[in-house]
């Protein structure tokens, strides 16, 4: 049966994927403003960003009010907190983007200190991650996000992999210090976006199962689809 | 009072040139923002000697909801009552200070009929109450007695006042059988709709839900919401989960007195007094 309010659900879903769309957007920019040493590109994200933290706000809004006058429960309660949270997780994201394209823009004015071939790659990864975690988390499948989570480690080896090569670099030439460490904070952003895009993951197994698989091992040893 | 206005209350709507229109209590009749069309002001109330309303000021938009909440005996229901004068037919109850204004006119004025005003502020009890009669005589029983006869126009009225109930689909096979043989929950709805077939300008609700289960009250939720873009609605409820979700702006009582009154977002989210805080958290009433 259809309520008067159910359509206040469908706006709250359709900024939530608004939101999502946005943080991809500024990630996959930043790291072309990168590639591409385009600092109007970087610019432009950094200002984009308040997009994203309006998108917050006004989610944070919309699941307030639900849950003040519409009494939400069972799924839709999980619905909506785990929405709020997944939020919070985007906005964290956008913050990210808005990171890279500052370091981005200032390595723009110098020579690259090398290919950029694992950044990308890394950045890739953690895209896939953030798109499937968001579209498991739209359309209730659990199964999707557990393989997001497990993806995790995937975006931590290459970041590891990342700082030891440019420690090197930096040992080897102290002219390289400043870039080498504005791509080490670049590669860590990246890892920040991957483990965001496992925390709304997580939120989807709780959304879907109402179970919480933070911080536990039940990944490894449970059946969860 | 002005010489203006008109006593008998007409819609404005119905009148685009009445008299009524010219005064607004918000005195913003041009305006588009929501217009007080009842002024609730220094009201005291007594049953007897016993003071059942102290002192209540308030001032209802027109078409929104507005929800009464309070624990049982604060006087919730006695000031619905008082807004279509139901409570004149208690003996010995009056209103002894302040005045009820709806659309500008003291209801209590010598020249306001009383059977009018009734019919411009119409009323759901918390039972319904259908008259032992048939679905389509329960619509047209106000209509006739206003003296229409011509068949088409009562039966025009009948579908538009089942269609605004959203019960016509569930009737309209049946319209000449007897209204008890519905359901609880189409039985108010058919209160609903005999409500609204003589076309008031502000439907009052006591308790319309609490003989309901979840899906009729879902049902009649559901209509207060669609009812609203055409009437100026207050409903008295029990159910806080029920005021969060129908009204627009709620007013919280508690021993005969108005504590707070503001938009319902406000009274769940962040309400100004902790007697109301402590009422909707539930800890206490």
């Amino acid at each position: 049966m259809k309520r008067f309010f159910d359509a206040e659900l469908e706006t709250f879903r359709s900024h939530l994927v608004l939101m999502g769309e946005t943080s991809i957007r500024q990630v996959r920019d930043a790291i072309r403003a990168l590639v591409e040493a385009d600092i109007s590109l970087a610019d432009r994200v950094v200002a984009a960003d308040d997009e994203v933290d309006q998108l917050e706000i006004k989610i944070d809004d919309e699941a307030i009010r639900y849950m003040n006058l519409r009494s939400p429960v069972a799924t839709e309660l999980r619905f909506v907190i785990v929405g709020m949270k997944a939020s919070h997780d985007l906005e964290r994201v956008g913050d990210e983007a808005s990171n890279i394209a500052k370091r981005a823009a200032k390595l723009a004015a110098e020579p690259p200190l090398k290919p950029y071939i694992d950044i990308p790659r890394m950045a890739n990864i953690a895209l896939e991650m953030l798109r499937d975690a968001l579209d498991c988390f739209l359309h209730m499948d659990s199964d999707k996000a557990i393989a997001v989570v497990k993806r995790d480690s995937e975006v931590d080896a290459i970041n590891k992999q990342l700082y030891r090569e440019l420690t090197s670099f930096m040992i080897e030439k102290p002219g390289t210090i400043s870039r080498a460490i504005e791509l080490m904070f670049i590669s860590k952003s990246i890892e920040r976006i991957a483990d965001h895009a496992t925390n709304i993951a997580e939120e989807m197994v709780f959304l879907a199962q109402a179970r919480d698989i933070r911080h536990t091992d039940e990944l490894k040893k449970s059946t969860l689809s | 009072m002005p010489a203006a206005i008109s006593p008998t209350m007409e819609r404005p709507s119905a009148q685009p040139t009445a008299p009524a229109l010219a005064v607004s209590a918000a005195g913003t009749a041009a305006s588009a923002a929501a217009r007080t069309i009842i002024d609730i002001d220094h009201v005291d109330f007594f049953y007897g000697p016993s003071q059942a309303l102290h002192d209540v000021s308030l001032k209802l938009d027109e078409k929104k909801v507005t929800a009464f909440i309070g624990p049982s005996g604060c006087g919730k229901s006695t000031l619905l009552r008082c807004l279509n004068r139901m409570n004149d037919l208690i003996d010995g109850t009056r209103v002894a200070k302040g005045s009820i204004k709806i659309r500008g006119v003291d209801i209590h004025g010598p020249q306001v009929d009383v059977i009018e005003l009734r019919k411009r502020v119409g009323m759901v009890f918390q039972k319904s109450n259908p008259f032992p009669k048939s679905i389509y005589d329960n619509i047209t029983y106000g209509l006739r007695l206003q003296g229409v006869k011509d068949k088409s126009r009562l039966d025009a009225v009948v579908e538009k006042s089942l269609r605004g109930a959203a019960l016509w689909d569930e009737v309209k096979d049946r319209l000449h059988t007897s209204g008890l043989g519905l359901s609880g929950g189409q039985q108010q709805r058919l209160c609903i709709a005999r409500a609204i077939a003589v076309e008031p300008d502000i439907i009052l609700m006591d308790e319309p839900c609490s003989a309901l289960d979840p899906i009729s009250t879902s049902k009649v939720e559901e209509l207060i919401h669609e009812l609203k873009k055409q009437f100026t609605i207050v409903i008295v409820t029990h159910n806080m989960q029920q005021a969060a979700r129908c009204s627009d702006q709620t007013a919280f009582f508690y021993l005969g007195r108005l504590v707070e009154f503001a938009d319902t977002r406000t009274i769940f989210m962040n309400p100004a007094n902790p007697q109301t805080e402590a009422y909707v958290s539930g800890r206490f009433g």
